[in-house]
């Protein structure tokens, strides 16, 4: 008993210390803002607006790395409706507008040129998909699924077997010597058509694994092991570099400490 | 019911199914006008569907802000982000949603100023729970591990500065690895999954594989 309420005194205290650490944060933010623009570092415009905002945000993201807290929270959630206005009002001025409303409302409207009746169909399939959201009709979306689908894997067939297949095949499969090139680039050659094999056989499950086959499936493990490492390791290097370009932004376009 | 509920959307997608297999082997202008005309309604389609995808987030964070869900307040931050991009992206600069779309607008400050900032953010966050996660769980136990650890290793310093004052070789040894093993590898993965979604697709076509109907009748 006495243990318990000894926690719950310390989590409150936990608690209290984030809250002054959130004001406290919240507070040197306004101050640093407010003197920028009071010295005229930011001129009084939207742009410098913006970089305020941006910062807020930033900040407010790298502060989960303290721990969870209500300003990650607030900018996360703004962020989800944020990024959800902008596909809808993208996707109106991208696809709807210039497919729909330019070409079949707009000439019934103004009577300038002859309205594109043939987008009704895919309209009435767009609606169709929208029936999902009724208990009753959710069975009408069905008939929209069935074209798209339809639609992607009668695509899929052809462009898979000539760009994924034939189109990678065909370098791992190239003569070793052409003429003119250097011992290295036929041993590459050979290692990738080993390592193409070799993995392709560690997924292949119709024979057991065992012998050369057995053998040859280890190797293809090993690309495998290779090719994750590299792909971690071009990973970490991306968000590295998204990291450098957050702080280079606050560095530089906000405290103006670098030039 | 049954044969609009179910027949006919395996017709829909056999009939589109085939057509578009077989458009690519028809060297004809009218096969490339059909299949322009059919990747335009499947935008169109696609549209649509974003709609879906709005109301099901709005609706789930206006459960949560109805059924007082702990956290539920954060949920008001969903609906002031979307009705204020929403709201500035059909105000167009003062034009309204009927025109083009107008650059320069309180729109394009919040892409720049919001979301651009805000999204990279939180992908440069992944930096240090990746760093954490392999300081937690990389150890060189067996050779397949020893092998991911080197190559990691290789390729985050090769592409850094610090590596070519390491050794010269480092970054050479980096692009062998991007251009060799790691090449052979996902060409072979590439392969298997090039194999699968071909299978998959023509089983689609003639209806064997019939998920994308949902359950029921």
């Amino acid at each position: 008993m006495a243990h318990s309420a000894q926690r719950t005194g310390g989590e409150e205290m936990n608690r209290s210390t984030d809250f002054w650490i959130l004001v406290g944060t919240l507070i040197a933010f306004t101050v640093i803002n407010t003197l920028f623009f009071a010295i005229g570092s930011f001129k009084i415009n939207w742009d410098s607006f913006g970089i305020v905002i941006a910062v807020g945000l930033t900040l407010a993201m790298y502060s989960f790395l303290y721990k969870d807290n209500p300003a990650f929270k607030i900018a996360e959630n703004l962020y989800v409706g944020v990024a959800l206005g902008y596909t809808v009002i993208i996707t109106w001025y991208n696809a709807l507008k210039p497919d729909i409303y330019d070409p079949l409302f707009v000439p019934i409207f103004t009577k300038a040129t002859e309205p594109e009746y043939l987008v009704i169909v895919p309209m009435i399939l767009g609606i169709f998909m929208l029936m999902r959201i009724s208990a009753r009709l959710s069975w009408l979306s069905r008939w929209s699924f069935a074209f798209v689908v339809g639609l992607g894997s009668g695509l899929t067939i052809p462009n898979y077997i000539h760009t994924f297949i034939l189109k990678q095949i065909e370098p791992s499969m190239r003569p070793l010597f052409y003429g003119g090139e250097s011992i290295y680039v036929s041993v590459n050659g050979i290692l990738v058509l080993v390592g193409v094999v070799t993995v392709l056989l560690y997924f292949f499950f119709s024979i057991e694994h065992k012998g050369p086959i057995g053998v040859a499936s280890k190797i293809g493990i090993y690309f495998l092991m290779v090719s994750f490492g590299a792909s971690f390791g071009y990973t970490v290097m991306g968000r590295m570099s998204l990291l450098i370009g957050r702080m280079i932004f606050l560095l530089r376009d906000w405290l103006g400490v670098l030039h | 019911m049954p044969f609009l509920r179910r027949t006919v959307p395996l017709a829909i997608c056999f009939v589109m199914g085939i057509m578009t297999a077989f458009q690519y082997f028809v060297p004809h202008q009218l096969s490339r006008d059909f299949l322009e005309l059919m990747t335009r309604w499947d935008k169109i389609i696609a549209g649509f569907a974003v709609f879906i995808g709005a109301y099901s987030l709005f609706h789930l964070h206006y459960s949560r802000i109805r059924f007082k869900v702990a956290g539920w307040g954060y949920s008001i931050f969903v609906f002031i982000g979307a009705i204020v991009t929403l709201g500035f992206g059909l105000y167009n600069g003062g034009d309204g949603f009927w025109v083009d779309k107008n650059e320069g607008t309180m729109f394009d400050w919040i892409y720049i100023y919001v979301q651009v900032p805000a999204g990279a953010t939180i992908f440069s966050i992944l930096a240090f729970f990746m760093a954490s996660a392999a300081y937690r769980t990389f150890r060189a136990r067996t050779v397949e591990s020893a092998l991911l650890l080197v190559a990691a290793i290789i390729v985050m310093l090769g592409r850094v500065p610090i590596g070519a004052l390491i050794s010269e070789h480092l970054p050479t040894a980096a692009d062998w690895i991007m251009g060799v093993p790691n090449l052979a590898a996902k060409r072979g993965i590439l392969l298997g999954v090039s194999l699968g979604a071909i299978a998959t697709s023509i089983k689609i076509i003639f209806g064997i594989e019939r998920q994308y109907l949902g359950g029921g009748d």
